[in-house]
């Protein structure tokens, strides 16, 4: 068995953790980071869109600051967020971004003089101003009062991600691909690290750290239909979870998409209904002019996916191999607009449908999105529960987004937390002294080892793993999807619940020899599970309608009781339940709760409650 | 009626002493848009569970799935089975050590290719975080995004006649980030520097001018201009070299 010693570890190799990583090995420590895959492969890369940060240079963004991205940002989270976090990001992100720039990052830049562009399909002109030549440009998202996106074209995140890679090969944080972590080392206070499994021969391995993090991404990979990336799969909380120490936060909050295309689930963008394209049911009907006389499909994503999943509940919908779905008609914008302005979007419908959009419809469904919840942290990034344990990016609910993420700030969060909590983390390793209980290493071993053999003898039963996954992926997209009501929340659970006990019972129909894939995914169903379960009771508890998480029996966001922040641990390993704590959203309040905006507007006042 | 497919996979697990190397039949039945991820995923959910493949993404964005199918490299995500026949043979990409059956090891390949090529901005200047950002014209950030989009999938070292014959080749992925860097303004170091580093049969003189990288890129980059372009600026350091000796 190989033991590896670090005084950094991070569990994912995405933009969070190389960013923290970095930050580190500044300070003089050594850092490594495990990844399922080399870490350029990380979601990170996936993103397209881009980065807010409130530079202003752009004439779109005059005027914009930290204060004005502040307030788009609590906003933006329906008063679900920590407004010291928000604070925290909105006013750091401007020094990341030239941070990065330094680094080497090709930002798009000013370029002054007239251009064009487009709001809802209608033409206007924009001059930029020949001062601010060659700074950061930014570009238009959803939900932003200013131009806020930082970009390079329609690969920021992989440009970002190529950058920090290296500056992590520069720095020498050591990335350890294709390597999972599967358990944590801890004595019940503090954590020191993991027991890993190689996914190049399967051995198992032990990393010792003084800091451990994880910045493993997001865990849409429990449904069904997702944008996520295949390794976004909640592997790695699921191993917090397992503590019974580690609570997540704010689990029920799950962002979907209402373009996502099937069968792969990627992403078409919202431009295209922004430009005039419509959505057809199964009779090649427009609908969401019924729902929305005023916006129909440019109404907010929540709300057009919230419609769509409706419409199809109503039997509207398209039958297919993979499942229900709808059409997106973008044929009437002509050849010329699908293959200018639309390009990305027809290269993915040719690529990856064989649909060509000029003359064909394209099957649409909404698709989850993006986790809110993840890792409880403060606002240093320490987990809650386990001392040396920290968590930063889409993983963790350090809690700037509460119940819905504005498009680029997901991104931004990844660097600006990075950083943050890098510095924190530096910190936290300059005082440290610790010492690395073999004892305990041992039996973390010995217990991963014997969980194996059971999964490869079928000792404890033989149900099928990718079936139980597939009941389990079911029950949440019936029961805690855009949608949700008691009825079906109760029913979700008692499916997970069932999908629990089956989840015990999984043993292998391979041999389990070397990296086996079909091992690597019995490993962390039974955790997995525990997180569906966090989600959908969770939602069930949750009685009211906040940001992404919609209950049709509690349509009102509900201040008064319930702006609160959903604890969630898995207490003892033969729980068949959460058990759900909760503590306030915010415990600094620079924006008192108002309206949004957009959305269901009924509120319940916090002044409502009783003394 | 829709077809039927016969997948003829490569199967090896060297973890395993009873594995040897073979190829394997699959038969699936073809559904509207099946790409090869949804098709290898159906075949080891349904067939054979212990089917070792890549794929992270499944998009075209990450570069984890680059195969060679039915002779060529190429990115499984985006190959959509009813352009192929209804026999598809798909194999590891060669070149990189293999994990089992279709995986292979690119992580350790690029790790490697970073550390000869110091696949980073060399720059003097400190970072001042009160102070705005460096300028920068547009079309040099433009340019080099054009040669940043290599996802480093590996098919254009796969398909490459001298990194099949020696192995110290560094291949079009790493001539392409040399170019990315070379043409970075905010990167200081000379003609020279990079001579030192691709200057050699190892870098850009060993080329042997075949072109299949760029025929095989999934990403359409342009790696043969980007060959030219190290070529003449090397070939003239290296006459500037002669004579100031």
């Amino acid at each position: 068995m190989q033991t590896i010693y670090t005084d950094f570890l991070v569990v994912g190799a995405g933009l969070a953790g190389e960013r923290a990583a970095v930050e580190t090995a500044e300070a003089g420590f050594s850092a490594i980071c495990l990844s399922l895959v080399p870490a350029r492969r990380s979601h990170s890369s996936a993103a397209q869109g881009g980065m807010q940060a409130s530079l202003g240079n752009s004439v779109m963004g005059e005027g914009d600051g930290p204060d004005v991205h502040f307030a788009d940002t609590v906003k933006g989270s329906d008063w679900g967020c920590d407004q010291e976090v928000a604070r925290l990001f909105a006013d750091t992100a401007p020094i990341e971004m030239r941070r990065l720039a330094h680094w080497g990052v090709p930002w798009n830049r000013v370029v002054p003089g007239k251009s064009i562009y487009y709001k809802g399909g209608k033409q206007f002109e924009k001059v930029e101003a020949a001062e601010k030549e060659g700074l950061i440009m930014a570009r238009s998202f959803g939900g932003t009062a200013k131009w806020r996106t930082c970009y390079t074209s329609d690969g920021t995140g992989h440009a970002v991600m190529c950058t920090m890679d290296n500056r992590c090969a520069e720095k020498g944080v050591e990335v350890h691909d294709k390597t999972e972590a599967i358990a944590l080392l801890q004595d019940g206070e503090a954590c020191f690290g993991v027991v890993a499994r190689c996914l190049r021969t399967g051995e198992l391995r032990v990393y010792l750290s003084k800091a451990t993090m994880i910045a493993a991404g997001g865990f849409g990979r429990i449904y069904p239909n997702t944008t996520n990336a295949v390794i976004c799969d909640g592997g790695a909380h699921a191993m917090c979870v397992a503590t019974g120490l580690v609570p997540m936060g704010n689990m029920e909050a799950v962002q979907f998409h209402p373009t996502g295309i099937v069968p792969t689930d990627i992403l078409v963008t919202e431009g295209c209904r922004g430009d005039g394209g419509t959505l057809l049911d199964v009779d090649e009907k427009r609908f969401m002019n019924i729902y929305e006389p005023e916006k129909a499909e440019l109404a907010s994503r929540d709300v057009v996916s919230r419609w769509m999943t409706h419409h199809m509940r109503e039997g509207h919908g398209v039958k297919s191999p993979y499942g229900e779905h709808l059409w997106l008609d973008i044929r009437h914008l002509g050849r010329e607009h699908i293959t200018g302005k639309l390009r990305e979007v027809y290269e993915i419908c040719t690529s990856f449908l064989g649909v060509d959009p000029i003359h064909q419809l394209i099957p649409v469904r909404p698709t989850q999105h993006y986790s809110m919840g993840g890792v409880r942290t403060n606002k240093d990034g320490a987990a809650y529960g386990l001392k040396g344990l920290f968590a930063a990016g889409e993983a963790a609910c350090w809690d700037m987004h509460g119940f819905n993420r504005l498009g680029g700030n997901s991104l931004a969060e990844t660097v600006v937390a990075g950083g943050i909590i890098g510095r924190r983390i530096a910190e936290f390793l300059e005082g440290c002294e610790t010492e690395f209980k073999t004892g305990l290493t041992n039996d973390e071993v010995k217990r991963q080892q014997a969980r194996i053999d059971a999964l490869i003898s079928g000792r404890d039963g033989s149900e099928n793993v990718y079936k139980v996954r597939a009941a389990m992926q079911d029950a949440l997209h019936k029961g805690a999807n855009i949608f949700r009501t008691q009825e079906g929340l109760e029913k979700c659970v008692a499916d997970l619940q069932e999908a629990l006990i089956r989840a015990k019972k999984v043993g292998l129909r391979s041999n389990g020899k070397g990296v086996n894939p079909e091992l690597t995914a019995a490993l962390k169903l039974e955790g997995q599970v525990r997180l569906a379960l966090m989600v959908a009771y969770g939602a069930l508890m949750r009685t009211e309608s906040r940001g992404s998480h919609n209950r049709e029996d509690f349509p009102a966001r509900n201040d008064r009781d319930w702006l609160t922040r959903t604890l969630a641990y898995w207490k003892k390993p033969e729980d068949t339940l959460p058990t759900l704590e909760y503590e306030p959203s915010t415990t600094v309040v620079e924006i008192p709760p108002g309206d949004r905006g957009y959305g269901h507007a009924e509120i319940i006042s916090a002044d409502d409650k009783k003394e | 009626m829709s077809r039927l497919l016969k997948l003829n996979i490569f199967r090896y697990n060297p973890e395993d002493e009873q594995s040897a190397p073979h190829m394997q039949e699959f038969v699936l039945e073809e559904t509207d848009s099946m790409t090869l991820f949804i098709a290898l995923n159906r075949v080891r959910e349904e067939q054979d569970p212990s089917l070792q493949f890549d794929f992270c993404c499944r998009a075209g964005i990450c570069g984890s799935c680059g195969m060679v199918i039915n002779g060529r490299p190429g990115l499984a995500c985006h190959t959509k089975t009813r352009d192929l026949p209804g026999e598809i043979t798909l194999l590891p990409l060669p070149v990189f050590k293999l994990v089992g059956d279709l995986s292979v090891d690119t992580g350790t390949w690029f790790r490697e290719m970073y550390t000869k090529t110091e696949s980073w901005i060399h720059t003097n200047k400190v970072f001042d975080p009160t102070a705005l950002e460096e300028r920068m014209d547009n079309k040099d950030a433009v340019a080099i995004y054009e040669l940043e989009r290599c996802v480093e999938c590996g098919c254009c070292i796969s398909a490459c006649g001298t990194a099949r014959l020696r192995e110290d080749f560094m291949g079009a992925a790493a001539l392409n980030r040399v170019a990315r860097f070379l043409i970075d303004p905010r990167d200081q170091r000379t003609d020279r520097d990079y001579y030192d580093i691709i200057g050699n049969d190892m870098g850009i003189f060993g080329c042997m001018g075949l072109l299949a990288c760029e025929d095989v890129c999934p990403k359409h980059l342009p790696l043969q201009n980007q060959l030219g372009f190290l070529r003449r600026k090397m070939g003239i350091t290296s006459i500037k070299r002669l004579f100031s000796k």
